[in-house]
């Protein structure tokens, strides 16, 4: 019972981008991965409604599990590594963070500037008061 | 037990509600009636519904479109002839609550359920047969794909007769959006048809970018690969990016809707400022989605009828690549008005201007195609042309609101209804007519009649101008998008103008449906040299029309670019006909079944019947891995069955 989920031989003749010997893991991949990530969720949810703690911390805290999460989720069920024949996958990988990289940078630029330049609402429900 | 639903639902003292859905309900019945009288059952379910075939798909894809369309079309018109009639003290014939039902429901439909399915038909008819491959990556994939795309068809359809549709625009922008401000189903009916279509375009973009990068044929380097293709490759991989924004912002509204949370709420911690930013960071990609296809359509019919390679493909390829990447970095000229300082509205302001610079580039490359050419003016030709002016235009007036302090005069005025309906309709409403004359001979064997194509083309691009130039002009006097009454007199002229043109496209979408029906009655006449009609020089035109479910017995070898005009020109080689068998995919029903379970599933939580929703969720689970061991998908096709059918299609063709 090693790595034979299914009948992988076959799969990666059919599958694009696994026609050659890349593989689909092993169980002991799938296991390390779920475990992995199962605990840094639970990690998230303890840190997220801890009252003492310095206030950008559980941000901070949360944006490296979430990263951390993502990575886990690359490497043990995506199978995305360095070998030769993932250059698709890597270049797909890169061009994917270049994206994230802009909606993220520019959402955070936006929403920024809307708080410094609108007056919250209950600003303004105070106001008319 | 049932939810929200009670007979209330439905709108028995709306006349105008209650024809309309008589009129669909009697029509839905002939055809079932005919399908019944002519026992086309089993043929209709073997042939079409549980196909995995990409050619029929992507023609299933091209027919909801066009349904859609006429959907779309009746909403315009109501609309317009609203604005035409609620002059002053006049009224018109729509009440505001159902006016806003109208216009919401207009854009939704022409956006997700005219332009994208005919858009991705197109792609998945012609990008695998463009290629030289045999189908797509995953044909049953594609096949769910399509089913989803239909069945949030049907959903946003049912909103007619039974509840309401949203009130909200067709971005449903909160707080209007949420529960205390939309508290019927009609926010919901969006959500959630949205949500499952969105789901079946995202899987059909994966769908085609592996197809694109995995199954090209031998010799077909990217760098060879013809223009269309690369087209398709630039919006799937925008599908690819941009969609899950989309299914993620719905998902956290329909958290705020069923579950109260404060994602988007004004209050809670909640800011719809966020909706607004994630909903557009998904719908500017969204518009190259739609126009870089039609940009890849234009390309290869003005190549082919100008019977010159394409001006400048290197430079063609590198601008779409430019205006993929650059798709992503100009979301927020849809909300300059919206509270960014001077430094975020500058950077974007220049980001969407810069875009301009390679599609420049590309209508410089199609004159110059047609330089020194001999172009025939068949209609594929007049629809490139009429979108040549017609983009430029719609482009020139982008360009115009991309300067913030210009925006802000126009933000909302019928000046920018006027801008996007020149570039959708000019470029990609256009595109994908120009594709569907070009490619409809490959697709069926006969060509479609050639006047009244042309009468139609002049109904529309006539009926274009007159329905939104004067839009330009009320956008200048002042009037705003989505009124249902207005009391400035001065505007009357112009909107009759307008109407006017709706009524003009509305012959034009007659002359379209004459057309059709003429040439299938009249398809012996019309299927002269169904391989090649149009002297083409791509590989598509290879192979049989209609073609083979394999698409090609003898998978093509490509040498350079216009790898069939080069074949063409070459000494007729003897061919080898050593066959190899081939494996092709059995017919799926999971498509067809997955996208009733979603139709059920979507309706339970739109009513809030959450058992229909929950049970139709376990169904689905139980049949996806039900189907996964399914090891019998395929089967193989032996060179003597190829010789044969190959013999066969010869003395038909």
């Amino acid at each position: 019972m090693t790595n034979q989920l299914h009948d992988t031989q076959r799969l990666n003749r059919r599958t694009p981008g696994l026609e050659t010997h890349g593989s689909h893991g092993t169980w002991r991949g799938y296991v390390v991965g779920y475990v992995l990530a199962i605990g840094l969720t639970i990690a998230a949810f303890a840190i997220a409604p801890v009252k003492n703690m310095a206030p950008f911390s559980i941000e901070a805290a949360l944006v490296v599990l979430a990263i951390a999460q993502m990575i886990v989720h690359l490497i043990f069920f995506l199978h995305i590594n360095t070998a030769p024949e993932q250059k698709t996958n890597v270049l797909a990988l890169a061009a994917t963070m270049l994206i994230i990289a802009i909606v993220v940078v520019g959402s955070l630029w936006i929403m920024s500037h809307l708080t410094a330049n609108m007056v919250p609402m209950d600003h303004l429900m105070n106001m008319q008061r | 037990m049932f939810g929200k639903l009670t007979l209330q639902a439905i709108p028995f003292d709306q006349p105008i509600i209650m024809g309309t859905c008589m009129v669909i309900i009697i029509g839905i019945l002939a055809i079932l009636g005919l399908i019944t009288y002519k026992r086309k059952w089993t043929w209709l379910w073997t042939e079409w519904l549980t196909t995995v075939d990409h050619k029929r798909i992507g023609i299933m894809y091209t027919l909801l479109a066009m349904v859609m369309l006429l959907r779309g079309f009746s909403d315009a018109i109501m609309m317009r002839s609203q604005q035409a009639l609620a002059s002053g003290n006049a009224h018109g014939f729509l009440p505001p609550e159902h006016y806003d039902q109208i216009f919401s429901a207009h854009g939704t439909i022409m956006i997700f359920f005219m332009a994208m399915p005919f858009v991705v038909g197109l792609m998945n008819f012609v990008v695998p047969l463009q290629i030289g491959a045999r189908d797509v990556a995953f044909p049953v994939l594609n096949s769910v794909s399509f089913w989803l795309t239909a069945a949030g068809a049907l959903l946003i359809n049912i909103s007619l007769g039974v509840g309401e549709f949203a009130r909200t625009g067709w971005l449903a922008y909160p707080p209007l959006s949420e529960l205390p401000f939309s508290p019927g189903v009609g926010v919901d009916y969006y959500l959630w048809s949205l949500q499952i279509s969105g789901v079946g375009t995202l899987l059909s973009g994966v769908n085609l970018v592996t197809t694109i990068l995995k199954l090209r044929a031998p010799g077909m380097t990217l760098s060879k690969m013809p223009v269309f293709s690369w087209t398709a490759l630039a919006a799937n991989m925008l599908i690819v990016a941009a969609f899950p924004v989309l299914t993620a912002t719905f998902a956290m509204l329909l958290l705020d809707r069923y579950l109260g949370m404060h994602f988007f709420t004004n209050d809670g911690g909640g800011n719809p400022m966020m909706y607004i930013n994630l909903i557009w960071s998904w719908g500017h990609p969204e518009v190259y989605i739609l126009i870089l296809p039609a940009f890849g359509i234009f390309s290869e019919v003005i190549a082919t009828f100008s019977r010159k390679p394409l001006f400048g493909y290197r430079s063609m390829v590198v601008a779409t690549m430019a205006i993929t990447l650059l798709a992503f970095t100009t979301w927020l000229h849809h909300f300059f008005t919206m509270g960014s300082g001077a430094d975020v509205n500058g950077f974007f302001g220049v980001t969407t201007m810069v875009i301009a610079i390679p599609t420049g580039v590309k209508i410089f490359n199609w004159l110059f195609t047609m330089y020194g050419g001999r172009v025939r003016f068949t209609s594929p030709v007049l629809w490139t042309i009429g979108f040549m002016v017609t983009f430029t235009i719609g482009g020139m007036t982008g360009v115009l609101m991309a300067v913030p302090p210009a925006d802000f005069v126009l933000h909302n005025s019928l000046f920018l209804i006027a801008h996007f309906h020149n570039v959708i309709i000019g470029g990609v409403v256009f595109g994908c007519f120009a594709g569907l004359t070009y490619w409809f001979p490959k697709a069926f064997g006969f060509r479609l009649h050639e006047g009244l194509g042309k009468a139609a083309f002049w109904f529309w691009f006539v009926g274009f101008y007159l329905a939104f130039m004067p839009l330009y002009v009320l956008g200048f006097m002042g009037m705003t998008r989505r009124m249902n009454h207005y009391d400035d007199p001065a505007w009357l002229p112009y909107l009759l103008v307008a109407e006017c043109g709706a009524v003009c496209i509305l012959v034009g979408i007659l002359l379209q449906v004459a057309q059709l029906v003429w040439s299938i009655r009249k398809r012996d006449q019309l299927s002269v040299d169904a391989r090649d009609p149009w002297d083409a020089r791509t590989l598509e035109w290879s192979t049989t029309s209609p073609p083979p479910a394999y698409n090609f017995a003898l998978l093509p070898k490509v040498e350079g670019l216009d790898a069939y005009w080069e074949a063409k020109q070459g000494v007729n080689a003897p061919m080898h006909k050593n066959y190899e068998p081939i494996d092709i995919p059995k017919n799926s029903g999971l498509g067809f079944f997955t996208s009733f379970l979603a139709v059920v599933g979507g309706f339970g939580m739109i009513w809030h019947i959450v058992w229909m929703g929950v049970l139709a969720l376990f169904a689905f689970l139980v049949l996806l891995a039900w189907w996964s061991w399914d090891e019998h998908d395929e089967y193989e096709l032996k060179p003597s069955d190829i010789a044969r059918l190959e013999r066969a299609s010869l003395l038909t063709s």
